[in-house]
């Protein structure tokens, strides 16, 4: 519980929802009629419109970024880390919106909400969702907030590709894309590992084909494999081997197969908070959406091609231990962006992390996050307000 | 600017690609973008000129030199640009024949170990050179791979690599008389438009 909120954060925050009644085409060849998308926003829009950014998020994640939701929240935002006053992505500066990705399980529609046309949760009914349809989804948010152009979308992993997406699919709808930990595309090894998570989920026998919600269960067994598996790839060798070692929870060896070693009840930990707040369906959705992501598939397989497309300027980052989507993968995103003579900038923090290094507080990350983040706001905020100037001059 | 990076940018066209190795805080391509409308990257491993560049809206990759330019293609720049790090690489050799591959042409400087005062403070002092050129000591120089300027000349005839232009400048960034006859005497810093 934060006794008194610090100085930076953005505070208390509520989210907000919008319904959109317009029917939402997906890849998948079906279409959404309606639906519901939950968000946040921290920091004011300013008159321009020009200094919103918009902050996709990864693959459990959800609109809850920043701040916190009530006095007896235990922790803020997802990235509370890099959103804030004075922080990386500058609410002084900043209009910040992020919001929960459509199929997810926080607010926005998804497979455990109501299916309008039978009146029960769509479980495994709810269309499968892609990359491209999020990006589509988060375009419509933007005509209703009144953004005709972000001043950065930013993501890490999951996030990251979507920012991506932004930028070859809408690339006069934002000025700089970061892309953080991320890949053009999943490899046989992560899509393997994504294989497994679902694979534990879809033979939990509380699984009922995904009707679960009518059994008034869930396949919490199969959620925390799922989560425990992921765990493993989100962490790396060193991280594991400081953060644990060998250590055993009771000093000495049982020789059974409960709880010994800190590893196993610390990933067991995870598996259980995680399979307690997040929805199997979605979890099986959105992997299934990493899978799918590749954007040079729609330009003939040329991720040249694809990256000719956008016009914004690219800050792309990875982190040196990171094994789940490694620097070599941020660089072929780097080297596609050079070929075509896009402006992109690279960083490789060295940091034992792992992939999860791009939510934590890096010094190095902070810094040259930060230093981008307040060229973005030189370029996009600045401007803008002294041309706002100069025309209430002229008027 | 630098001297040199004025001397530099002299001879870099309207519009040109560039590529910079080393580009430090980015003050060569903030100020030929501004000036000369040209596009390109930089290449730097040290953060603090990293941000400086993301401060500057310079286009900047990290990249260790040493790795080689592998990721870009062959001409892909106008011009690839060096200053004041040849002799910093593991081998300058390669960093030679990647810059006059990836670029129409390349631009070098270096500090000359034939100058001078180099070699009368190695002969009367017996102690290794340490000048506004060269400040560092021994033990803890970056600069692994020193050179001349006949070293450099004869290194690129025998590769093959041409020369298109040189200037050689003093410790006050001036190219005197003396400089022009005898550049590997007097030239303090060697200046190097070459081609493949």
């Amino acid at each position: 519980m934060p006794q008194q909120i610090p100085a930076d954060s953005v505070g208390l925050v509520e989210p907000k929802t919008h319904r959109f009644d317009t029917p939402l085409e997906l890849e998948c060849g079906r279409t959404l009629p309606a639906y519901e998308l939950v968000y946040e926003t921290y920091g004011t829009l300013n008159s321009a419109a020009s200094n919103a950014v918009l902050i996709c998020h990864a693959l459990s994640g959800h609109h809850h970024a920043a701040g916190y939701h009530s006095m007896t929240d235990k922790r803020p935002g997802w990235w509370d880390t890099c959103i804030g006053p004075g922080k990386v992505i500058d609410t002084n500066r900043f209009f910040v919106v992020c919001l929960n990705n459509l199929g997810g399980c926080h607010g926005s529609s998804g497979p455990s909400s109501i299916n309008p046309e039978t009146g029960q949760p769509w479980g495994p009914d709810f269309p499968m969702m892609t990359i491209k349809d999020w990006v589509n989804s988060q375009v419509r948010l933007a005509d209703v907030l009144g953004i005709a152009r972000w001043a950065a979308v930013i993501g890490g992993s999951m996030g990251g590709m979507q920012a991506l997406q932004w930028s070859i699919d809408y690339p006069e709808r934002l000025s700089h894309a970061v892309v953080i930990a991320a890949a053009p595309k999943l490899s046989a090894q992560n899509i393997a590992f994504n294989e497994v998570a679902r694979q534990s989920i879809l033979t939990d026998p509380n699984f009922h084909g995904g009707r679960y919600y009518l059994h008034d269960t869930y396949p919490r067994q199969g959620l925390i494999l799922a989560r425990m598996v992921g765990h493993i790839t989100y962490l790396s060798d060193d991280a594991m081997r400081m953060k644990f070692g060998r250590d055993l929870q009771a000093g000495r060896f049982h020789f059974g197969f409960d709880v010994e070693f800190q590893v196993e009840s610390y990933l067991r930990h995870q598996g259980e908070v995680f399979s307690r707040n997040f929805d199997a369906n979605t979890y099986l959705l959105m992997t299934k959406a990493l899978d799918y992501f590749d954007p040079a598939r729609e330009f003939e397989d040329s991720l040249e091609t694809a990256l000719a497309q956008p016009s914004c300027k690219f800050l792309i980052m990875s982190f040196t231990s990171d094994w789940r989507f490694a620097p070599e993968r941020s660089r072929e995103i780097v080297d596609g962006l050079v070929h075509a003579g896009r402006d992109v900038s690279y960083a490789e923090i060295d940091t034992p992390k792992g992939h999860d290094a791009f939510l934590l507080d890096i010094p190095e990350y902070i810094k040259l996050f930060g230093a981008y983040m307040h060229r973005v706001a030189n370029e996009t905020v600045n401007d803008t307000s002294e041309a706002a100037n100069q025309e209430a001059g002229n008027a | 600017m630098r001297d040199d990076l004025q001397l530099i940018s002299d001879w870099i066209p309207q519009g040109a690609t560039l590529l910079d190795l080393g580009c430090g805080d980015g003050t060569l391509l903030a100020w030929l973008g501004k000036h000369k409308q040209t596009k390109g990257y930089g290449l730097e491993i040290n953060q603090d000129n990293l941000a400086a560049c993301f401060e500057k809206g310079v286009n900047v990759l990290e990249q260790d030199l040493d790795g080689g330019l592998g990721n870009f293609q062959d001409l892909r720049f106008d011009y690839v640009v060096m200053t004041q790090a040849l002799q910093a690489v593991l081998r300058p050799d390669q960093i030679l024949n990647e810059m006059v591959r990836v670029g129409r042409e390349a631009i070098i400087t270096f500090p000359n170990f034939g100058h001078w005062w180099v070699r009368s403070y190695l002969a009367l002092k017996g102690r290794m050179p340490v000048s506004s050129a060269l400040p560092y000591e021994w033990y803890n120089t970056p600069n692994i791979h020193l050179c001349t300027v006949q070293d450099f000349e004869t290194h690129c005839r025998k590769h093959n690599i041409r020369i298109l232009e040189r200037q050689v400048i003093n410790r006050h960034h001036r190219s005197g008389f003396l400089a022009k006859l005898w550049p590997n005497l007097f030239g303090e810093i060697a200046i190097y438009r070459v081609k493949a």
